[in-house]
């Protein structure tokens, strides 16, 4: 790792500071993308400022049928929360499928989202769950957040304070793993939400990272269930193919993780 | 409770690693430490215009940037490969010249060209990225048939056409009039998958000069610290070999991999010479990949054919073996005197033919890895035997049955004399095991939630304790295969053996306590097993091939029976009897039919006050022996794995392994069944996981845990593992090894289980998920066009 | 550079690091505990894993700094006497070969019982040691281990 400076930040006011007085600095959530990334020399920030520490940025409230989680809240905090469970239990399952438990003790939904890697689970369920993307400057609709592979709407002095979604009616979360680094190959969130619309977000297989399936969504508003996406068609040109499975094979994965979803959802 | 031959003994050495007490190279920290980091080839294949050094000099904390140049120009020599095989021509293998740091020519990615040293790691990998290459980067070749084609880019001058050997076992014209001749031939193209070793700890050195004393010191990640020792002497003249001491202190397993001296060690020795400081290098993972030796990667042709009694007629196999850039210390015997010996399997043939290949490719060097050889043979050999059975419509076990050898010994027409076996007792203990007979309700069962079942076995023997030296040393290798042992008794009875085994993982220190205990009776706690250090340990060969049982403790019985000569004749001395009426046992010296005693520590004092010794008797109680093997010995078992396959992923579940091995004698049931669990699961992983894979251009695509897939917990079953047991009549104790025995079986039960699954024979290592989809596409295409 | 200060194993300790100090560098290098080994660069093998208030984490991917003012315990400081029922269920059901792996395997097993309880079945173990892998003893042994030091918490 090059050399960097680490700084903690006690306000999202005071991390732009930070940042603003810094040469080349990045923000530090959970760590666990960017500091492997460092320590692989393919990141050399000047600073780091660390936002765990913002409690503003921490913890999930529960206002009626709203569920707010904030930026800093850890995939384990996530995947055991009792009351998230209650009203979306969904996105617990899917927290819980996040790396290993010790990388779930670390990363957070903030960190995970902002990274935008086309392997990442949490993007799917935002997508799907039409979820809003709260800054310290604005509110982002989820559909105008991810702008491809490892990009998004954030601009450079902007901080993802929460994310915030209505309690779906029905939703679930199938993925299937890289066999090696047990990222995403194809994961499909499936929504239900209370307004009748079916929402499908897929990470892992998109070649240009998480994406939304219409054709699907469409057979699913009027009719959940599996057998609905049954004949669902999976464009091969729009999928990754790499050794571990080419466009055709992650097509397939889509397809299967969207009705395993579906028939997960109820 | 027993804590001799048998005794399930708790491992002595677990409480330092359970406490984070272990020592590892890693953990050794100097005085005024300073850290190598090596300028690496990002290319496969080009030639070192240039290296300028001078950015890299001028950084802060680094002590010293070298390279080939000033190497060669120091008088290290060039890395070796220590098996000599000669080409069915005549000729000698066309070994081609490597320097730990390259001068002219990079031939893999990873290739040293540079080394920095520093005061810290980051100060020395940074100044490592200030060194200027000037590469003319060349075509680079990957696959083992691309390299011999013609046009192929040239590796080393030394070998035209990339060809290393082009060798041959048995009798071709017999082979092929045999299989011509037959009623059915099996007929196969078989690749056997590159796979990396991957130790969980890394491989380190830490070298250190003494100029007072021109002495150095190198602790290393090694498997056999003695011949690392002799190699970085006489062939690398690092230093000379009484002026330098090699430890290689607690080890985080092996595999094969750490085996052999690699560029690091060597320059690691050199650099603390120039600098007169002491030098540490830690591979991180990505060089592990890119440097360690790996392992495998053949190409194979076979045809088997049977007469009309289904009874094996003739086997001819044709192998192309990557070897990589370069050759490794013993790469030369692994797809020859380790792989074509083996493929005569469980089966009496009278007629086998292979020729073999091996080939340099722009690739990391290919060395022996758990099985060396025998998992490249069996896999060909259990894969043809399951696939015969299908063709001919009979049970795979009955056919394997109806090609058992039976008696012993049995001279096989490659080399190989089986000493004993009972594969019978195996094959049917491990269908009991796993209820083979009630596989079609288990299928029927596993349908019903939408599952393919499937079921497969294995018949596997393989070579241990590779011996004799004279009959290895006729066949080519460079070094003795033998083993030392040193029992010492100290004067109040309790015993120090010096071995020149080397354990990183294999529980030496218990086991080999244990025949001590066996011998005099005395505590477990009252023996202590010292290895792994050459301040110490006269001489040693170390442990790889399974050796340490069958030859390392086969040394230690030798000096334990000298040991107990000498007591014994002292002791008759003291009680006044008849030597050859003194028995030593429960620690006690005893004299037959009599109630005449003495504690086993009385008569060791004896020996060292020597108040009272027979007459001529030098004073003491030290015993060495140097142990060669009159053969090898051949453990072999059979394996058979159940699977469920999910055809909508292609994911496949193994649902049962049972394992049924004959290793001969066990001193230590516990530690056998770690051996057999540990070496399946790596088994399983080539089968169903790992693979090292290379682009076109030669980069590592799988250089990280992201890309190559280790198993993991949730990937494997419990096993079923039992023994039945021949002793091995060639040694002492009875032993014929366990280390490499699930390596080497479990790969061909793995594919046979899956591909009965799927209804597709079409299925190479690894078998992953996409693989196996792939698969069930085409079987259902292909029956939809029937 | 960084001043820290943090308890490690029950102890108060400090020191003056490089920011980019990973932890396992910090308890490593700098306080000499080398129980906690790092076996590869993608925050995958677990060899690294320590608890840090109470929580297993990688320290192979976190900064020391991150760490700054937390409760941290490593394998050296597991045992509250001569072994921790986990230290011992390993030795006792030959969890270990190498040894390499495994203060990381039994940080992760005292982790996965504070979480999940001691009552735990084969395949809930093989799933929660997805961020440990070892080589050597194709796990059988350490699900055995686990199972019966979790038994004995």
């Amino acid at each position: 790792m090059y050399n960097t400076n680490y700084h903690r930040a006690e306000s999202t006011d005071d991390a732009i500071a930070k940042l603003g007085a810094s040469d080349d600095g990045k923000f530090v959530s959970g760590g666990q993308t960017l500091i492997p990334t460092m320590k692989q020399r393919l990141a050399a920030p000047s600073d780091l400022i660390d936002l765990c520490h913002i409690e503003a940025m921490k913890g999930i409230t529960i206002d009626g049928n709203q569920i707010t989680i904030g930026a800093a809240t850890c995939h384990a905090d996530v995947a055991t929360s009792k009351e998230l469970a209650a009203v979306c239990p969904a996105i617990c399952d899917l927290a819980s499928h996040i790396g290993d438990p010790h990388v779930r003790n670390m990363g957070t939904i903030g960190g995970s989202i902002a990274n935008n890697d086309p392997a990442a689970d949490y993007p799917s369920a935002m997508m799907a769950l039409n979820a809003q993307i709260m800054t310290n400057k604005r509110t982002i609709d989820t559909d105008d957040f991810f702008t491809g592979m490892f990009d998004t709407a954030l601009e450079e002095d902007e901080i993802i304070t929460a994310v915030t979604f209505p309690a779906p009616a029905k939703a679930a979360y199938s993925k299937f793993p890289n066999p090696a680094s047990r990222y995403a190959m194809a994961g499909v969130f499936v929504a239900k939400l209370k307004n009748g619309m079916a929402r499908v977000g897929v990470t892992g297989a998109g070649s240009d990272g998480v994406f939304r399936h219409e054709g699907m969504e469409e057979a699913l508003t009027s009719d959940w269930s599996a057998d609905a996406i049954a004949d669902a068609s999976v464009d091969e040109g729009d999928m990754l193919s790499d050794l571990h499975g080419d466009a055709a094979y992650r097509a397939n994965l889509v397809k299967v993780m969207a009705k395993r979803a579906v028939e997960k959802a109820g | 409770m027993s804590e001799g031959i048998g005794a399930r003994v708790l491992r002595r050495e677990d409480k330092r690693f359970i406490t984070g007490s272990g020592k590892y190279t890693d953990d050794v920290k100097n005085d005024r430490q300073c850290y190598a980091a090596f300028v690496r080839s990002p290319h496969a294949h080009a030639r070192v215009k240039g290296i300028d050094k001078s950015a890299a000099e001028a950084m802060a904390g680094v002590e010293g940037v070298f390279d080939g140049h000033q190497l060669t120009g120091d008088g290290i020599g060039n890395i070796i490969c220590g098996w000599a095989v000669t080409s069915k021509d005549g000729s000698p293998m066309n070994m081609g010249a490597w320097s730990a740091l390259a001068t002219e020519f990079v031939r893999y990615v990873g290739d040293a060209v540079a080394v920095v040293i520093a005061d810290s790691p980051a100060n020395a990998k940074t100044a490592a990225e200030a060194v200027e290459v000037d590469y003319e980067v060349l075509a680079a070749v990957v696959a083992p048939d691309k390299t011999l084609e013609s046009g192929a880019p040239q590796i080393h001058p030394e070998a035209p056409g990339n060809l290393i050997y082009d060798w041959e076992i048995g009798e071709k014209d017999a082979t092929e009039a045999a299989i011509a001749g037959a009623a059915y031939v099996c007929e196969m193209d078989i690749t056997n998958n590159r796979v990396a070793p991957n130790p969980m700890e890394p491989r380190s050195a830490v070298a250190t000069f003494d100029p007072s004393e021109d002495h150095y010191t190198l602790y290393t990640t090694s498997q056999n610290p003695h011949v690392a020792r002799l190699v970085l002497s006489a062939f690398y003249q690092v230093a000379p070999e009484h002026k330098l001491r090699v430890i290689a202190p607690d080890v985080g397993g092996g595999f094969g991999a750490k085996i052999y001296i690699y560029p690091e060690e060597i320059v690691c020795l050199w650099a603390s010479m120039k600098t007169k400081r002491s030098v540490k290098w830690t591979s991180d993972r990505t060089e592990a990949f890119l440097t360690d030796a790996h392992g495998r990667d053949h190409i194979s042709t076979a045809k088997m054919g049977f007469d009309a009694n289904n009874k094996i007629v003739g086997f001819q196999v044709d192998t192309i073996a990557n070897l990589g850039a370069y050759m490794s210390l013993f790469s030369s015997s692994v797809p020859t005197y380790l792989y074509a010996t083996l493929l005569s399997g469980q089966y009496n043939i009278a007629n086998i033919h292979a020729n073999v290949r091996a080939v340099y490719t722009n690739t990391t060097p290919v060395d022996a890895y758990r099985g060396a050889g025998r998992p490249e043979a069996c896999f060909l050999i259990e894969r043809m035997m399951e696939t015969a059975a299908r063709e001919l419509g009979v049970d795979p076990g009955e056919l394997r049955r109806a090609n058992f050898v039976q008696e012993f010994p049995h001279q096989t027409p490659v080399i190989m004399a089986y000493d004993s076996g009972d594969f019978e007792a195996n094959l049917d203990a491990a269908k009991a095991a796993s209820d083979w007979d009630g596989f079609e309700a288990r299928r029927s069962e596993a349908a019903s939630r939408g599952k393919l079942r499937g079921i497969g076995m294995s018949s596997y023997i393989e070579a241990c304790g590779i011996a004799p030296s004279a009959a290895v040393g006729s066949l080519g290798a460079g070094v003795g295969l033998w083993e030392s042992a040193e029992v010492r008794v100290n004067p109040v009875g309790t015993i120090e053996v010096l071995t020149g085994s080397h354990a990183h993982g294999q529980g030496h220190e218990t086991t080999f306590a244990q025949v001590i205990t066996d011998r005099f009776g005395i505590p477990h706690d009252n023996v202590q097993i010292v290895h792994g250090d050459t301040d110490k340990v006269q001489f040693g060969m170390g442990t790889y091939g399974s050796r340490s049982g069958a030859v390392g403790m086969s040394a230690i019985v030798k000096a334990l029976d000298k040991v107990e000569a000498k007591a014994k004749k002292i002791a008759a001395h003291l009680l006044e009897a008849d030597e050859g009426d003194i028995v030593i046992e429960n620690g006690e010296v005893k004299v037959a039919g009599t109630d005449k005693t003495l504690g086993w520590h009385e008569v060791c004092l004896g020996a060292y006050t020597a108040h009272n010794l027979p007459e001529g008797m030098e004073p003491g109680l030290k015993e060495g022996a140097f142990y060669d093997p009159s053969n090898f010995t051949f453990p072999a078992g059979c394996y058979i794995c159940e699977v469920e396959v999910d055809p909508d992923t292609g994911t496949t579940e193994i649902v049962q392994f049972v394992a049924s091995d004959d290793f001969g004698t066990i001193i230590n049931p516990m530690i056998v069944e770690g051996q057999v669990h540990g070496g399946i699961a790596q088994g399983v992983g080539q089968a169903m996981l790992e693979q090292a894979v290379y682009d076109d251009s030669g980069q590592l695509l799988t250089g990280s845990y992201m890309d190559y897939t280790m198993p993991r917990a949730d990937d494997l079953p419990s096993y079923t593992v039992s023994h039945e047991t021949t002793v091995c009549p060639g040694n002492p104790l009875g032993i014929k090894g366990c280390g490499e025995a699930g390596a080497i079986g479990s790969p061909p039960a793995v594919i046979n289980a899956i591909t009965n699954a799927i209804g597709n024979n079409d299925l190479s290592m690894p078998a992953t998920p996409s693989k196996v989809w792939a698969a069930l596409q085409a079987s259902s295409m292909k029956q939809a066009a029937e | 550079m960084s001043s820290l200060t943090m308890t490690v194993n029950g102890s108060e300790v400090s020191g003056d690091v490089e920011d980019r100090t990973l932890l396992v560098e910090f308890i490593r290098e700098h306080l000499r505990l080398t129980g906690t080994h790092v076996g590869c660069d993608t925050s995958q093998c677990g060899a690294c894993v320590v608890h840090v208030d109470g929580k297993a984490v990688k320290s192979c991917t976190m900064l020391a700094a991150q760490a700054n003012g937390c409760d941290v315990t490593t394998i050296e400081g597991v045992a509250n006497g001569d072994l921790h029922p986990m230290q011992t269920a390993f030795k006792e059901n030959h969890g270990l070969q190498c040894g390499f792996c495994t203060p990381g395997m039994i940080m992760s097993a005292i982790d996965m019982v504070n979480r999940k309880g001691k009552d735990l079945d084969e395949a809930t173990i093989r799933s929660e040691l997805e961020g440990n892998i070892c080589r050597c003893t194709g796990y059988h042994n350490i699900v055995k281990s686990i199972q019966d030091g979790a038994s004995k918490m």
